[in-house]
């Protein structure tokens, strides 16, 4: 079996159809995991027990001849930022080195109940904090198309893992674009969707308000059977939506004609490498070939998006990281004589340089005095982003992007210079200050070889349009796509 | 424009120490990304309203139905809430004292 080539339904369908069994399939990727992940660096953990256990109830189901449930046998990675209950969760974090959940993540439980194989839990920057896996407490992850360069973050390894096969699908976070940046510079799917839709429990919470759980896949019906089977109401989760959940496969492959794609001239400025810019006008051109009409648009406070989400990203940060303290779990310095210095020592040896900046950056933001013209301001500057969004979304009913302002850059090349990191992010945090949903679809390749991502946002739980867009992308620009996730579907036919 | 006294006020109410190192890194950083973020000033936002989260625009519940009835239900058993504490009397967490005399 090729394991590279395998998706969500090819997967499944092998199982089904007794072309090999779900134990075997566990077994072919770790041997892969073994031979080749300490090359990329994708696994902080390998959960083999479980995925064992897992395997033989899915074999069990097949043997039995009942019916199997959507993702059976399909082995997936866990971003290390969600709890598994009884397996090693560190959030990327040495002061969490040690940490065993007690119990599991809404979003992984639910995976699991449609018969999805957890293999292991994936490498990611600390606390999901950057934008190149890098700020990782153990080591970093490297992308799999170019061993030199970054895979994107936070959800690196997430996206590593699908890249390099050692993962069919794959879960991580997205607070401000950590989907989506790595997806593109993996040259695979990433989603995130709207805010509330799919359930945060079990998430090590980094910015409440801006965090969001989404799938990465090797194809946009990969992507949206994950989402399917994560999507809904959580009790456990008070801000997860009472909304329904539509049936996103019915939306995979459905014509584009009529709709109103819009493409803001913000996101195309200074900055904005001239390959990506070229690719993703390609893409631009394709969907209106599929009969879209192309309607320029102006989003006039996208610029305002990197200050606004750097404050209110890393107050809320500084609030839900105090609770590393070396009291009740987690990894606690020895020398501290009294309990505050023993607070001080656990954080000072536990937590790596870009955590301790944001946390003072947030804890200045909301200290006495500079509240008002910090969170506040940014606050309301958050009201004017969405707003942007909300008179789009009065006449469009998507809005094209580029995911990223350049193709994955080298490891090493902006760790010295946090702002330059923070402009990373700057076409993707905008949808998690509004809470929309947005996908990179990968879109071509550089001279370099290097993939580009384009990225498709919608209306609040309007994921429908964004999977349908994004499928009619991925088709086009599929001769142009990278041989690690080209056509899994023709390969998987044969 | 933050001082050295403001990097240690904040560390403080943080409960980071820092190294000498570690400090001077951080008056320079926290010095360039707020020079970013000031220019946020640029917009006059004083007839717009602040937003501190977006679930309320956009479908969780904010009634009283967002509410679970206030009963008992099982919650963590103790062993497993204690299992991953760095020190414990297998009832309670164990820290430095608290109390100088």
């Amino acid at each position: 079996m090729n394991l590279h080539l395998l998706t969500v339904d090819s997967t499944r369908t092998a199982v089904l159809e007794k072309q090999t069994t779900a134990t075997a399939l566990v077994d072919e990727f770790y041997q892969k995991i073994e031979a080749e992940d300490a090359a990329i660096g994708a696994y902080l953990t390998l959960c083999q027990e479980r995925a064992y256990l897992q395997a033989a109830y899915v074999d069990a189901l097949a043997d039995k001849g009942d019916a199997l449930p959507p993702l059976a046998g399909v082995p997936i990675a866990i971003k290390d930022v969600f709890t598994t209950k009884r397996v090693r969760t560190t959030a990327g974090s040495k002061i969490l080195g040690n940490f065993i959940a007690p119990y599991d993540a809404t979003a992984v439980q639910r995976l699991e109940g449609a018969g999805a194989i957890v293999l292991g839990k994936t490498n990611c920057d600390e606390f999901a904090m950057g934008s190149s896996n890098e700020n990782s407490g153990f080591h970093p992850v490297r992308n799999p198309h170019d061993h030199s360069r970054v895979p994107g973050g936070s959800s690196g390894g997430s996206a590593a893992a699908v890249a390099a096969g050692t993962a069919v699908a794959s879960i991580g976070s997205d607070t401000g674009g950590s989907i989506r940046q790595p997806a593109a510079f993996c040259g695979v799917v990433g989603l995130k969707p709207t805010y509330g839709r799919v359930s945060r429990y079990g998430l090590i919470a980094f910015a409440s308000s801006l965090d969001h759980v989404g799938p990465f896949g090797k194809t946009v019906k990969d992507v949206a059977l994950m989402l399917q089977c994560m999507a809904g109401r959580d009790p456990l989760d008070s801000t997860s939506a009472d909304v329904p959940v539509p049936n996103y496969l019915e939306h995979v492959g459905q014509p584009v004609t009529g709709m109103k794609i819009g493409v803001a001239q913000e996101y195309f400025g200074e900055g904005l490498d001239a390959e990506v810019r070229a690719a993703v006008e390609a893409g631009i051109q394709e969907l209106a070939k599929a009969g879209c009409e192309i309607v320029p648009i102006s989003l006039p406070h996208t610029e305002y998006a990197i200050p606004t989400y750097y404050v209110v990203a890393t107050a809320e940060a500084s609030s839900n990281l105090a609770r590393y303290d070396g009291v009740r779990y987690g990894v606690r310095a020895s020398d501290g004589q009294t309990l505050a210095e023993m607070y001080r020592r656990t954080r000072d040896a536990g937590l790596g340089t870009e955590v301790k900046r944001r946390i003072m950056l947030g804890t200045y933001a909301l200290s006495a005095g500079y509240y008002d013209a910090y969170y506040l301001k940014a606050q309301r500057v958050r009201s004017l982003l969405a707003r942007d969004f909300d008179n789009a979304f009065a006449t469009v009913d998507a809005i094209v992007t580029p995911t990223t302002p350049t193709a994955a850059f080298k490891l090493g090349e902006k760790v010295d210079d946090p702002l330059a990191m923070y402009l990373a992010d700057i076409y993707t945090v905008t949808a998690n200050l509004a809470g929309v949903p947005g996908i990179s679809v990968p879109c071509g390749k550089n001279k370099e070889g290097l993939p580009i991502g384009i990225q498709i946002l919608g209306k609040a739980f309007d994921e429908p349009s964004v999977l349908r867009v994004a499928h009619v992308v991925e088709h086009a620009m599929a001769a142009a796509a990278n041989p690690l996730s080209a056509s899994p579907e023709a390969g998987a036919q044969r | 424009m933050v001082t050295e006294k403001d990097v240690s006020y904040v560390a403080d109410l943080a409960h980071l120490d820092l190294t000498e190192a570690e400090r001077a890194r951080m008056l320079k950083d926290l010095n360039s990304i707020l020079g970013y973020i000031d220019r946020l000033n640029e917009l006059d936002t004083s007839a717009v309203e602040p937003m501190a989260q977006v679930a309320s625009r956009y479908g969780a519940r904010q009634d009283a139905g967002a509410m679970r009835p206030d009963e008992p239900r099982p919650s963590l058993p103790h062993d497993e809430a204690m299992h991953n504490a760095p020190a414990s009397d297998g009832i309670f967490f164990k820290v430095p004292k608290v109390i100088e005399r």
